[in-house]
């Protein structure tokens, strides 16, 4: 089980407490895009295998979501960080 | 080698010390007509069939590990083909069709078995989706048929059907002729098929690029064992797909989670067919070895570990030890994960793509081994002609633009 540190709570807690949200920094502007670009923001993904940026939420803890960014084949979490904030670079 | 009754009493002679190895074990040449990434069932039966069918066998299956060593052999190996919608039926119902006739085609007992694979209802959720499959199943001539709590019970003696427990059954959905198969011995024959057809398996042979033409078609491959030319690539790589296909520059509407399973000590036989719950993502079967085999749900997140997190299998535990109150003190053997590509219509893809010569077959998910002769058939016919056949057709890649998803999702949400 994973244990995941919630930047807002500023606490680590297990992984049972999260939902997990999918890839993160996904930019939704439908009156913009173009077929192609629609496809990809709804269905088209990174998957990445390793260094992976995804958000989380809190749900049954302050409920707020967050991004995370985690190495996907040794689930090891390098950083969580609020919404918003631009994606840290590479530790 | 052909095996039979005459084969095994000459080895029994010899104390079964001189039986031959099953498949070739070739270095790569340096150019074939079509490469498979990915040695799992489905990559096998698709070197098998092109072989068989097509007259193509100057193809190579790379596999970076050993062959069915993916979620070929990490699965709980339930058949069955009571899909929704009828593309659906089409491609499962093709697979079903080819299973019981297996073993005779490979020489190579893949032990089929149809013992009745029953989907309980716990909800009125449930109920209304399992009537509704069952109906739409008839129509396309899927058997399926709906049982009470009580004949679900005398299907599965061990079965609970109290009404005051957490997870109650209120019925069931029952495909017959749905069962069970062993995963390894499916791998192996569509290999040692493959093999003595000409094509060549090459294990621990991993795909590191693909490379590609001024034009942007495939050249080749780049692999641990040097360059490999090539003018067709077939990725049949489950799990790693999204990390394959990037190394042409395409991005998939896939996510790879882990899926755990477990299996149980040895018991004498208790269960008869194979029971499913959707609702609390627990799977059933007891193996002719008789260990129980059970499948959990999928972690939450994406992930390439081939684990995944112990509170996902003691959930299932805790529903299977209501369910079948005859497992409360049985002990566990082994769990682990495999590596699930999942699409968001959860329906697979078998598909060209915008890079000329590269085709996928993928997104099999949670519930891809059932398939795996029709997958392996159809995608052979897919890569020799160029073009899907009408069982293949709907799942294109496409369908992620045009919208004509075939959305097995909000169905069943899970597919084992
Ligand atoms: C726990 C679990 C339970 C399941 N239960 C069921 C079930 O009950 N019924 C059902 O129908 N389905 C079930 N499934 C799903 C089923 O296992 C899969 O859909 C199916 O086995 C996929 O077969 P495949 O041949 O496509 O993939 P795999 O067997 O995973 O083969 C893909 C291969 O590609 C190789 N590969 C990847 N990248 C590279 C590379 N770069 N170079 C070379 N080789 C590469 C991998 O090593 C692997 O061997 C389950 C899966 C899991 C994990
Ligand atoms: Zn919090």
């Amino acid at each position: 089980m994973l244990l995941i540190h919630c930047p807002y709570c500023e606490m680590e807690r297990p992984e049972v407490e999260f939902k997990y949200g999918g890839q993160a920094h996904l930019v939704r502007e439908p009156q913009k895009a173009t077929d192609e670009e629609w496809t990809d923001f709804l269905y088209f993904r990174d998957n990445t295998r390793g260094l992976h940026a995804e958000r989380w939420r809190h749900a049954v803890g302050c409920g707020r979501f967050f991004n995370c960014l985690r190495d996907t084949v040794s689930d090891k979490i390098a950083a969580t960080y609020k919404a918003g904030e631009p994606r840290p670079s590479s530790p | 080698m052909k095996f039979s009754a005459v084969s095994l009493a000459r080895q029994a002679l010899s104390g079964h010390k001189d039986w031959p190895a099953q498949w070739r074990s070739p270095e790569p040449k340096r150019y074939y007509d079509a490469i498979i990434v990915g040695a799992g069932g489905h990559g096998l039966a698709t070197a098998y069939y092109m072989a068989k069918e097509h007259g193509i066998a100057n193809v190579a299956v790379l596999e970076k590990g050993w062959l069915g060593g993916g979620n070929t052999g990490r699965n709980t190996t339930i058949i069955r083909s009571n899909y929704l919608w009828e593309a659906s039926e089409g491609i499962y119902g093709h697979a079903h069709k080819l299973w019981p006739g297996l073993s005779q085609e490979l020489n190579y007992n893949v032990m089929f078995s149809p013992r009745g694979v029953m989907l309980l209802a716990h909800n009125h959720h449930d109920e209304q989706a399992f009537r509704r499959h069952i109906h739409a199943n008839r129509l396309a001539g899927i058997p399926n048929e709906w049982l009470t709590p009580e004949q679900a019970r005398d299907f599965c003696p061990i079965l609970n059907i109290d009404a005051n427990i957490r997870y109650p059954v209120r019925g069931a959905a029952l495909q017959r002729t749905g069962g069970t198969a062993r995963h390894d011995a499916v791998a192996w024959g569509y290999a040692r098929g493959a093999s003595a057809r000409g094509v060549d398996i090459i294990q621990n042979c991993e795909v590191k690029a693909i490379l590609r033409d001024a034009s942007g078609a495939v050249t080749g491959v780049e692999t641990t064992k040097g360059e490999i030319a090539t003018r067709k690539i077939g990725v049949v790589a489950a799990g790693n797909t999204s990390v394959v296909m990037a190394m042409a520059g395409l991005r998939m509407p896939l996510e790879s989670f882990p899926l755990q399973a477990l299996v149980s000590e040895p018991l004498k036989p208790v269960m008869p067919c194979v029971v499913m719950s959707n609702a609390v993502h627990a799977y059933m079967s007891q193996s002719d070895k008789g260990e129980l085999v059970i499948g959990a749900g999928t972690d939450g997140y994406v992930s390439y570990s081939q684990t995944g997190g112990p509170h996902i299998a003691v959930s299932t535990l805790e529903a299977i030890c209501e369910m079948f109150p005859i497992t409360s003190r049985l002990k566990m053997l082994r769990n682990w994960g495999g590596i699930v590509d999942t699409t968001p219509d959860r329906s697979p893809i078998l598909s060209k793509t915008p890079v000329a010569g590269l085709y996928v077959n993928c997104g099999w998910g949670t519930g891809g081994f059932k398939a795996t002769p029709g997958s392996g058939h159809v995608f052979a016919h897919l890569l020799a002609t160029g073009e899907p056949n009408e069982i293949a057709a709907p799942f294109a890649l496409d369908r992620f633009r045009s919208g004509n998803l075939v959305n097995e999702a909000t169905a069943a949400a899970v597919a084992h």
